[in-house]
């Protein structure tokens, strides 16, 4: 399955990034009297310049926020009314974290618009005070440099910046479904380029220090130093003053100048932006290319061009202006509400609630070295896992390993990785043929073919070979997990991972756990899915878990559109207009016809009607004709090797009307198509909930936004009601009940939620 | 009391002294510090002490000095006298061995009088060189091995190729090694370790760099269309291959300056060092200074004993170092950094500069060359490799061996008379000081209890070192050992220690023991 854009430029922008900051750091000040009565910030002076450093107390993050907000007007206004100050160097005490963003908890404290503005038009305010300070102001920037933290460098007159992986600088408002409020819409296109801001403030994409020196976007760069007379974090912040305060100097002295050398290129496209027709075409491009990105769901996308086009056009008082009342606008929708509320559940997602396990998983087995054992084995080994890849045949076992290599050597062609570091990570990783070495082993991932004979075959193999610590982990999307440990000597070892396809790109993990599985194995499990770098739900075993489950009667559904007459292209179209980034005739195809069935029958067979509707028929007659999806070249469309655009599968139309089903006109509106395929979906994600198979709303929310791609505009199946309103889904699944029967009765708690409006899922 | 009677010892030992009062009144804080005991041990210590500088023609001395093997009892009676924590390093059943005298060339700036020689010319010269100023008979030895770092591809087995030239013996076998900026280190004990196991008794080990001229290849495309070319039978063949020439394959390979590993030359990684030991621009300027200082010093004053003279042909005779260039701190502060750019603070002035030069030592088991009727410099000793993170510890390589070989030998700081260190970088040379001296990083990166601590500078690279006279990559070694014979020779003192770095993040020290008169 593969996630959409938005949600794969989310994960870009991972919480983790921001949170690595072991501690804080106590220097000596020459003035000690500016450490009093602050918190957030406070600030010494060496010499004639002085030293700004941030630390906002009991956070391993600097965010922007009222309080450290308003120190920061009260450090700048003594600075500039100092004599003995002639520059200033603004850096943070965090190593890893300049400044993360602005704090998203004062924006969701607002109730209305111009609570917003006003926030917006402060910081605007501030920062243009910054830019046109007379005393030089430098911006150090060591780890995360984000939205606000952006805008509040790029203000300064000079930034230097760390050459660490962790130092990013980025625009990710439009992740969060606002827009850069600080004056960024308008600095940013003349820093950088009108192109080049558009791109980040689009994206959101986090720029890494030594592409931000090309861009402009920082001045000088500081090489991270390794162990000295201090730790290596600790002595590179204090190094990284050392060479801003003589920068400072310099540019108090006006020894250095703040302005850069242009290249040709940029001179030739800063002559071609300055052409007011130019200008025109470049903002038409971007609109059509976010409209078709983004169907027109998100707002904010479209609403940056259009700040950016009237700072540029009408000057800038105009630009502010624009920029805090479509801030404040946007900050209000549901799009962002959404949106925020996935960014909180994916850092909750991002945190072992289980704790530490009691031992380390360092040796790690995977059984299967098919797509998803070597995808297993790639996201494991550049993660310092030692890795070891069995399959049964010596073909099978190349294929996986090549897999893994090509995943590591593509990082390498995007200078991701070194050429050098590809290798190292590729010798974590053995393959082989037999079960030498398993009792090393602290933990077996098997990835056989989905029969249950052959899990329990491989279990009992393993099981003879393995330690007593080792956790046994079996990555299935739909046998439940309990029926896998039926055979198991130690069930409180055995554990559910379900990855999603293709491993290294999709971010979520299912982990399952019965109720024999002990709190130490889920540790475990956890443990390893963070370190590869996973987003994690962790639900209760049952037929097809949680994601599984949620996606059946939703195809179902499908398959009975599609018998209805709807063809595949229009339903595909209805549903990624609806949000979805897959179709959903594209996603019987990439999942795989065979899987499909297989998972339909087993469900079927369990949650009996509730899981009715098409008919099982289709796909085995698909199944039939070797159309199996992707995979076999052919589905509901027609795949060849380096061919993009895809045609329709003719063949399918004749099973499709052998299968004929009546369409009835009052429900098979666009809309009817629609919201049949999502209150399904929602409703068994719900049913999930009161179930207990989740155990939070959260969870449910992030498993279906990152692993099946629930659209992330709605924030997924549960803010979705909050924000829809449960009694009008109530509503929907009551109309199409009556026409098609009980696959649409409204689950309790749903009904609960309708019945009373207070009731919310996200309080 | 003590210091009246010491007094009175001067007086008689001082018109029979023959080296300068420096030397007498570095001893002065040793008599001082020796812990209250027996007054006839002390003063007995301090005489055994001193006459090494005695000319060894003095019965009297002798006696005191003498450390013959065999006379293991009377080895054992003076240990408690000894100032030393050992008063040899020697070890029941392992043979001694000991370097007869090593010579070298000339190093020179690359660029000038060697430009256009090839490695084994450089090698060749140095092995003359021993070979006369040794006087050893060609047919006792039995093995040649060198160190270098670019290896010329025409001579990969450059010894082989020297000692033919030098007129060896064609039934002496020669291998050549190498280990980065310890390659000639790494030639002396693998002659060591083949002399103590017993396979051979005479080994001539050395080392060459030749930076005036490196290996610059055709690009892998070019060279895989003219391998494939050489392979190619019929027209056709040929002109398909030659119709997929691109202008691009024409751009050259230049041998790696970086560190294949990390991708970073060295220059940039010292300047990171010193950045993180915080050493500034001025120590770094002022270490240099030093060094140049002291080897001009050292070369006027005719200490640089073991360069040999060389004929280049059709050039004239070079006779010493011309890498040595004293200049002041404002001309030096002058430079700007030459990697991180523009604030770093190694300068070309601070650094190593690219040399020519070859060097070679003769190494024999100690019964062996007595009975030769050689009278040696200096024992080899224990001896030790490290390796560490070649990312941010690239040149921590003295720091992390200095312990460990102390340790192995059973030695402390204060009994080293003589230190040799490589010096790369003043920035790196520094660091190491710092690092050495500090409990922190020795707990928290080398899992030690506590630091070594830091070399005393009177003692350290007194004669010059790699910053002044010069640093062939595979021939620094060689003159590092030879340094520290020769100091130890000189000026009186018992033990030595080499230690230096090299790329890959690995590391080497080796102690030295004056070979007693």
């Amino acid at each position: 399955m593969v996630a959409s854009r938005a949600v794969g430029s989310l994960s870009r922008f991972t919480p983790s990034r921001m949170l690595r900051c072991p501690g804080y750091i106590c220097r000596n000040f020459t003035k000690s009297s500016a450490l009093l009565n602050r918190t957030h910030i406070n600030y010494g002076v060496k010499g004639d310049v002085a030293v700004i450093r941030i630390n906002s107390p009991n956070s391993k993050v600097n965010t922007l926020g009222q309080e450290l907000h308003s120190e920061f007007i009260e450090v700048m206004n003594e600075v500039w009314s100092s004599n003995q100050i002639r520059s200033a160097v603004l850096i943070s005490s965090k190593p890893g974290c300049f400044i993360a963003g602005a704090d998203l908890n004062m924006l969701t404290a607002c109730t209305t618009p111009q609570e917003v503005i006003q926030i917006s038009q402060e910081a605007q305010k501030m920062f243009e005070k910054v830019e046109k300070s007379t005393k030089p102001i430098v911006a150090a920037i060591n780890g995360s440099c984000l939205g606000g933290g952006l805008e509040l460098a790029i203000s300064c007159q000079y930034r230097i910046a760390t050459k660490d992986k962790k130092t990013v600088l980025g625009s990710p408002e439009v992740l969060l479904g606002i827009l850069p409020g600080a004056g960024g819409t308008q600095r940013l296109p003349k820093m950088v380029g009108v192109p080049a801001a558009f791109d980040m403030m689009l994206t959101g994409r986090g720029i890494r220090a030594d592409r931000a020196k090309k861009m402009g976007l920082v001045d000088q760069l500081v090489e991270p130093l390794g162990p000295g007379i201090k730790p290596p974090e600790e002595r590179t912040i204090e190094y990284l003053e050392e060479v801003a305060i003589t920068f400072a100097k310099g540019l108090a002295d006006k020894k250095i100048s703040p302005k850069r050398d242009k290249g040709l290129v940029e001179k030739l496209t800063s002559y071609a932006l300055s052409i007011p027709f130019v200008r025109q075409q470049i903002y038409k491009k971007v609109e059509e290319k976010v409209r078709k990105q983004t169907k027109g769901l998100y707002p904010a996308p479209l609403k940056i061009i259009d700040v950016v086009k009237t700072g540029i056009e009408q000057g800038s008082d105009a630009g502010y202006l624009s920029e805090s009342q479509k801030f404040g606008e946007l900050a209000m929708t549901k799009e962002s509400k959404a949106l925020m509320g996935l960014y909180r559940g994916q850092t909750l997602c991002k945190k072992n609630k289980f704790g530490a396990p009691q031992k380390e998983v360092k040796q790690l087995a995977i059984l299967g070295a098919g797509l998803m054992g070597a995808g297993i084995a790639q996201v494991s080994v550049d993660k310092g896992l030692q890795t070891t890849l069995k399959d049964a045949t010596l073909a099978a076992l190349g294929r996986g390993q090549q897999q893994v290599f090509k995943g590591l050597n593509d990082k390498v062609k995007k200078k991701a990785l070194t050429s050098f570091e590809r290798d190292a990570f590729f010798s974590n990783l053995t393959g082989q043929l037999d079960y030498q070495g398993f009792e090393k082993a602290d933990m077996v991932i098997e990835a056989v073919f989905e029969d249950l004979s052959l899990k329990h075959k491989v279990l009992k193999e393993v099981e003879a070979v393995i330690p007593d610590h080792c956790v046994f982990a079996s990555n299935t999307s739909a046998l439940p997990i309990n029926e896998i440990a039926a055979v198991s000597k130690r069930p409180e070892k055995v554990i559910g991972m379900h990855y999603f396809s293709p491993v290294d790109k999709m971010q979520l993990l299912e982990i399952i756990t019965t109720p024999k599985t002990s709190k130490d194995t889920t540790a475990s499990a956890v443990e390893v899915g963070l370190k590869q770098g996973k987003v994690i739900i962790v639900v209760k075993d049952g037929p097809g878990f949680y994601t599984t489950r949620c996606l059946a009667p939703m195809m179902s559904e499908v398959i009975r559109i599609l018998q209805e007459g709807v063809g595949p292209k229009k339903l595909d179209s209805l549903t990624t207009s609806f949000g979805f980034p897959v179709g959903a005739a594209t996603l019987v195809d990439e999942v795989g016809v065979d899987v499909a069935k297989h998972v339909a029958e087993n469900l079927g067979k369990v949650f009996g009607e509730r899981f009715a509707g098409g008919s099982l028929e289709v796909l085995k007659q698909m199944i039939s004709k070797g159309f199996l999806g992707r995979k076999s070249g052919k589905g509901f469309y027609i795949y060849r090797e380096g061919v993009k655009n895809k045609n329709l599968n003719s063949d399918i139309d004749s099973i499709l009307a052998g299968l004929k089903m009546p369409s009835q006109p009052d429900v098979s509106s666009d809309e009817d198509i629609q919201y049949r395929l999502v209150t399904r979906f929602v409703n068994e994600a719900v049913l999930c909930l009161q179930e207990g198979v989740l155990a939070t709303p959260t969870e449910g929310d992030i498993g279906a936004v990152f692993g099946l791609g629930f659209p992330p505009c709605l924030g997924g199946p549960f803010r979705f009601v909050d924000l829809y309103g449960a009694q009008k889904i109530v509503d929907r699944l009551r109309k199409y009940e009556a026409a098609y029967g009980k696959q649409f009765t409204p689950c309790q708690l749903l009904m609960d939620h309708a019945s009373s409006p207070n009731k919310k899922f996200y309080q | 009391m003590g210091v009246s009677r010491t007094s009175a010892i001067w007086a008689v030992i001082w018109p029979s002294l023959r080296g300068d009062p420096e030397i007498i009144w570095s001893f002065i804080p040793f008599t001082l510090s020796v812990k209250p005991m027996n007054q006839d041990l002390r003063m007995t210590s301090l005489l055994t002490y001193t006459f090494k500088n005695l000319p060894s023609t003095s019965q009297w001395a002798l006696r005191f000095s003498m450390r013959p093997l065999s006379c293991s009892s009377q080895l054992r009676a003076a240990a408690d006298v000894q100032t030393k924590s050992k008063q040899t390093l020697a070890k029941p059943n392992i043979r001694n061995i000991v370097v007869v005298d090593g010579v070298r060339t000339p190093f020179l700036l690359s660029g000038t009088s060697y430009k256009d020689l090839m490695p084994h010319d450089l090698a060749r010269a140095a092995l003359s060189g021993l070979l006369h100023r040794t006087s050893v008979p060609k047919d006792v030895v039995d093995y040649i091995i060198f160190g270098t770092v670019i290896q010329e591809v025409k001579t990969s087995n450059v010894a082989r190729e020297a000692a033919l030239g030098a007129g060896f013996s064609d039934k002496t076998p020669a291998h050549t090694v190498t280990m980065a900026c310890i390659s000639s280190n790494q030639a002396m004990t693998t002659a060591v370790s083949l002399i103590a196991s017993g396979q051979c008794d005479v080994v001539v080990a050395g080392g060459v760099e030749l930076m005036s001229d490196v290996p610059i290849r055709h690009s892998r495309k070019m060279r895989k269309m003219m391998l494939d070319l050489s392979k190619a039978k019929t027209l056709g063949q040929r002109l398909s291959l030659i119709s997929k020439f691109r202008l691009n394959f024409l751009s050259p390979e230049l041998p790696a300056v970086a560190e294949f590993s990390t991708n970073e030359t060295m220059g940039h990684s010292a300047d990171r060092l010193a950045a993180a030991f915080a050493i500034s621009r001025l120590e770094q300027d002022e270490y240099a200074l030093r060094s140049h200082s002291l080897a001009k010093k050292a070369q006027d004053e005719g200490l640089l004993s073991d360069v040999v003279p060389f004929k280049v042909p059709g050039k004239d005779t070079v006779t010493q170092d011309n890498g040595i260039r004293p200049s002041s701190l404002e001309q030096m502060a002058k430079l700007k950094p030459a990697f991180i750019k523009p604030y770093g603070t190694v300068t070309a002035a601070n650094s190593s500069f690219l040399t020519d030069g070859a060097s070679a030592v003769l190494i024999l088991a100690e019964e062996k060359a007595l009975a030769m009727g050689y009278k040696p410099k200096a024992y080899l000793r224990d001896f030790m490799y490290v390796s560490q993170d070649p990312k941010d510890q690239l040149l921590l390589g003295p720091t992390y061996a200095t312990p460990k070989v102390l340790e192995k030998a059973g030695l402390t700081m204060n009994d080293i008379d003589a230190f040799e260190f490589h010096e790369a970088f003043s920035g790196q040379i520094l660091a190491n000081l710092k690092a050495m001296d500090s409990d922190w990083f020795a707990q928290n990166y080398m899992g030690r209890k506590a630091k070594v601590g830091s070399p005393p500078l009177e003692k350290f690279n007194i004669w010059g070192g790699s910053l002044s006279l010069g640093h062939p990559f595979g021939a620094t070694g060689c003159r590092l050992v030879m340094a520290a014979a020769n100091r130890l020779q000189k000026e009186g003192g018992q033990y030595g220690l080499v230690a230096a770095c090299a790329a890959g993040g690995q590391g080497h020290a080796m102690i030295v023991e004056a070979y007693p008169k």
